[in-house]
């Protein structure tokens, strides 16, 4: 469904990520693994398509970044941050927003809002301000946002880093459940292995601007392709 | 009376008009300035914040310059009107409204923008919401707009000429008075004045009250 290959991203003339090859199926999670800095975040922004790349090709469903029309290609995506970042305005209002900005007719929207703010265990929250929620609560008022789009493509930027470790893994446990029965195809950037090992159907290892290796968890963990990626899995 | 009331409405609509073209100017300028990515950027936010304390005396001056008949624009004849101090009040106005525009948007966490883009936002959707966000703060920016024309003497005193039941305002009509020892009337006057920019202001900020109480 997306293939990258030979893709070169730079930031202020320095090179800071690589990919020669990569595509992900339809209905596949991808967990992209790596530690801080790796450039895991930037092939998420540039997936995206915010951020340009220097070289090389994206190409959704056989067609090239190039060749999609910008907005119409980030409306066949949804995009969770690190931090919630929502608007200030009611949960309802923030699950709904990508919808609106789609021009999706109120009732829809309102159904939708109800459906997905129910899977993600906030839906007695919908009247609330964005302020008043906790962290988790926040979080996952950014996952229902998300998935209210339905989206093609869904990318994750560490979306539980920010929360307490008890919360991060319900939160965990709860997207798995709803990863599997939605079968969305998602790209999810994380620096814990064990987390990526959980979401992800395949782990791409990114490691100084360079994506190292991609493989099954077991396969990356029993065959390591050279030795960053090697002390990578030791440290963690 | 009655010169009264016609000075305090000319007062009003000149610069109401000043601060709603200003605003007309100065949000997607301060927009583009907080937002943009370009060469100069850091160059043109140091003019606007420059501007900002822009002296209406030497406002005066220049759009005088530019507007008397030998001038640039004379063949408008616009001197000694109404239209002439709006002009004034918008070059000392629009400078405040972009530089605290600016200010506003440049006070949002810059990964708002790319999640509303990850949203699907359109780019003019992205800068609404964002303007949204901002509300309070820009609402500030409006005030001070105001602020800054409403009270103002010299811009409107060069360029409109304190002319009796054409040009004359409540700060111009202070100074008249004030020069012809009616002391008095400066001070009606000048009651006046503060007690309209007060109630102005005070509706202003109950608006800007009521968005903070919503947000909470």
């Amino acid at each position: 469904m997306i293939e990258i290959s030979d893709l070169l991203i730079k930031r202020n003339g320095r090179s800071v990520l690589q990919v020669d090859s990569l595509h992900v199926k339809r209905g596949e999670t991808l967990a992209v693994v790596g530690p801080n800095g790796a450039g895991k975040s930037t092939l998420l922004l540039t997936l995206a398509h915010l951020l340009k790349p220097a070289k090389g090709e994206i190409k959704l469903h056989n067609k090239s970044l190039k060749d999609w029309n910008e907005l119409e290609y980030r409306r066949r995506i949804a995009f969770v941050f690190q931090d919630p970042l929502l608007m200030d305005m009611t949960v309802e209002q923030n699950i709904g927003l990508g919808l609106k900005f789609r021009g999706v007719e109120k009732e829809h929207i309102h159904t939708q809002v109800g459906k997905w703010s129910k899977s993600m265990g906030v839906d007695s929250l919908l009247g609330r301000r964005a302020g008043q929620l906790s962290g988790g609560e926040a979080q996952r008022v950014s996952l229902a946002r998300a998935f209210v789009l339905e989206p093609e493509l869904l990318l994750m930027d560490e979306p539980f880093s920010a929360v307490d470790p008890q919360t991060r893994g319900q939160l965990l446990n709860d997207l798995s459940s709803v990863l599997a029965q939605e079968h969305r195809t998602t790209i999810f950037v994380t620096h814990n292995l064990k987390e990526a090992a959980q979401m992800g159907d395949r782990v791409a290892v990114v490691i100084g601007g360079e994506l190292k290796q991609a493989g099954t968890p077991q396969e990356i963990k029993s065959n390591p392709i050279d030795s960053s990626v090697e002390k990578f899995l030791k440290e963690l | 009376m009655s010169d009264i009331f016609e000075i305090t409405l000319l007062s009003l609509q000149v610069s109401t008009i000043a601060t709603l073209v200003s605003l007309v100017i100065g949000l997607p300028f301060g927009t583009w300035l907080a937002l943009g990515n370009f060469r100069g950027r850091s160059l043109l936010l140091s003019i606007v914040n420059t501007g900002m304390a822009l002296p209406p005396v030497v406002v005066g001056l220049v759009v005088a310059m530019t507007l008397w008949r030998s001038g640039p624009l004379g063949s408008l004849r616009l001197i000694y009107t109404p239209a002439a101090i709006i002009i004034a009040q918008t070059v000392i106005s629009a400078p405040v409204v972009m530089g605290l525009t600016a200010a506003a948007l440049a006070a949002l966490d810059p990964r708002l923008q790319q999640q509303l883009l990850g949203l699907g936002a359109s780019r003019l959707q992205m800068i609404w919401y964002l303007w949204r966000e901002a509300r309070l703060p820009l609402l500030a920016a409006l005030m001070a707009g105001f602020g800054s024309v409403i009270s103002e003497v010299g811009a409107s005193m060069m360029v409109g000429g304190n002319i009796r039941g054409q040009t004359r305002v409540l700060t111009t009509a202070i100074v008249l008075e004030t020069s012809k020892g009616e002391f008095e009337k400066a001070l009606a006057l000048s009651a006046l004045l503060l007690t309209l920019t007060y109630l102005i202001n005070l509706a202003l900020t109950l608006i800007q009250q009521k968005g903070k109480s919503k947000s909470q």
